[in-house]
């Protein structure tokens, strides 16, 4: 199964990014596929993006509503939330494990070989403070002299907008690296700590900070497709707890907003049947609780 | 005990279908007020704002 996410990741990550005419145009792409949300967190300012960034644009249409609407048009970012909550409604926070860019990028850096350390948990909830206050209630709120707001998470803090478009697009158009100052460098030191911390601990901003990762969370109890916890099956081991990339205990937290269902605690850990993948109230498993009587798990020796 | 009674029932789960069915109404509403034409011109520039230049 890990093999066939990674292709996927890599896959999504390709779709995403498709555009690979940038080194000749030295611009973005154009194309009519802008019009689709990027499922995961990537750039649209990314010279290889194809699709447009929800965070991004939920900002820029929050943070011009009411020029917007001085002008009247109604941009409440109906369009971009409803695309977003659809995703979620789907799939929910599965969407990071399996077809986000920065996702699989942070993945890859926590391969490198080094000391690995855990994240507390009372951590996880500041990718809600990003949510609502950097992406929702300053873009709103905070305007300038015109009654135009800004997009505070992609202008102050977004290491995926440093890494796949700042730095990419300071290389295309050298004249941009005169607009350089305090924003870019202090955007340069997190990406720069989020790539170290990557390595040090398993999805370090995905856990902590992602908005979008926040939004999809909202979803957990109710999304489509989900990992299942079989409580019968279960004989509390504990094999499911390390092999989890966001620190979810899956027996003690089955809905946990964290679980990116990548679905290692069900076929590296689980010796049990205790996990499995249901779709929609459906059990996607062999049929143990559907075809045939359950048959009596091996227990461990304590 | 019968084999029935070891069978475990599976049901449809409506919440799921609600809350698409929520976001795809948003969603259209979005598309009638012409937000998508919107959302495609602030994704094809380059936002210099968003990337922390200037």
């Amino acid at each position: 199964m890990g093999f066939v996410r990674k292709w996927v990741q890599i896959i999504f990550g390709f779709l995403m990014n498709g555009y690979w005419g940038f080194p000749f145009s030295r611009s973005l792409y154009q194309g009519p596929l802008k019009v689709i949300c990027a499922p995961g967190l990537n750039c649209y300012s990314c010279p290889a993006s194809t699709t447009y960034c929800i965070i991004g644009s939920i900002q820029q249409l929050l943070a011009n509503v009411r020029l917007s609407l001085d002008a009247g048009q109604y941009y409440f970012g109906l369009y971009v939330v409803g695309s977003a909550g659809i995703l979620g409604g789907l799939f929910g926070r599965m969407i990071c494990g399996w077809a986000c860019p920065f996702g699989f990028i942070q993945e890859l850096l926590h391969k490198i070989p080094s000391p690995k350390y855990r994240i507390p948990r009372v951590l996880r909830f500041g990718k809600f403070f990003f949510l609502v206050v950097f992406v929702i209630l300053l873009p709103l709120f905070a305007l300038d002299q015109f009654g135009a707001g800004e997009p505070w998470f992609c202008k102050y803090i977004c290491p995926a907008g440093t890494l796949e478009a700042g730095l990419p697009m300071l290389g295309l158009q050298p004249s941009l690296q005169a607009g350089l100052g305090f924003i870019f460098l202090n955007k340069l030191v997190i990406m720069l700590g989020f790539v170290v911390w990557s390595v040090l601990s398993s999805r370090p901003f995905c856990r902590m900070v992602c908005p979008l990762g926040a939004f999809y969370a909202l979803f957990s109890r109710v999304r489509m497709v989900r990992l299942r916890w079989d409580k019968e099956n279960c004989v509390r081991c504990g094999a499911c707890h390390p092999v989890c990339p966001m620190g979810v205990k899956f027996d003690e937290s089955p809905d946990d907003m964290d679980c990116i269902t990548c679905m290692k605690c069900m076929t590296k850990a689980c010796r049990f049947d205790a996990i499995y993948l249901e779709v929609g109230g459906i059990p996607l498993r062999a049929g143990r609780t559907l075809a045939r009587p359950n048959p009596a798990p091996v227990r461990p020796k304590i | 005990m019968p084999d029935s009674a070891e069978r475990k029932v599976h049901r449809v789960r409506r919440a799921p279908f609600v809350v698409i069915g929520v976001f795809l109404l948003l969603w259209f509403v979005g598309i009638t007020l012409d937000e998508p034409g919107r959302v495609m011109e602030q994704a094809i520039q380059t936002c210099l704002s968003c990337i922390g230049i200037g």
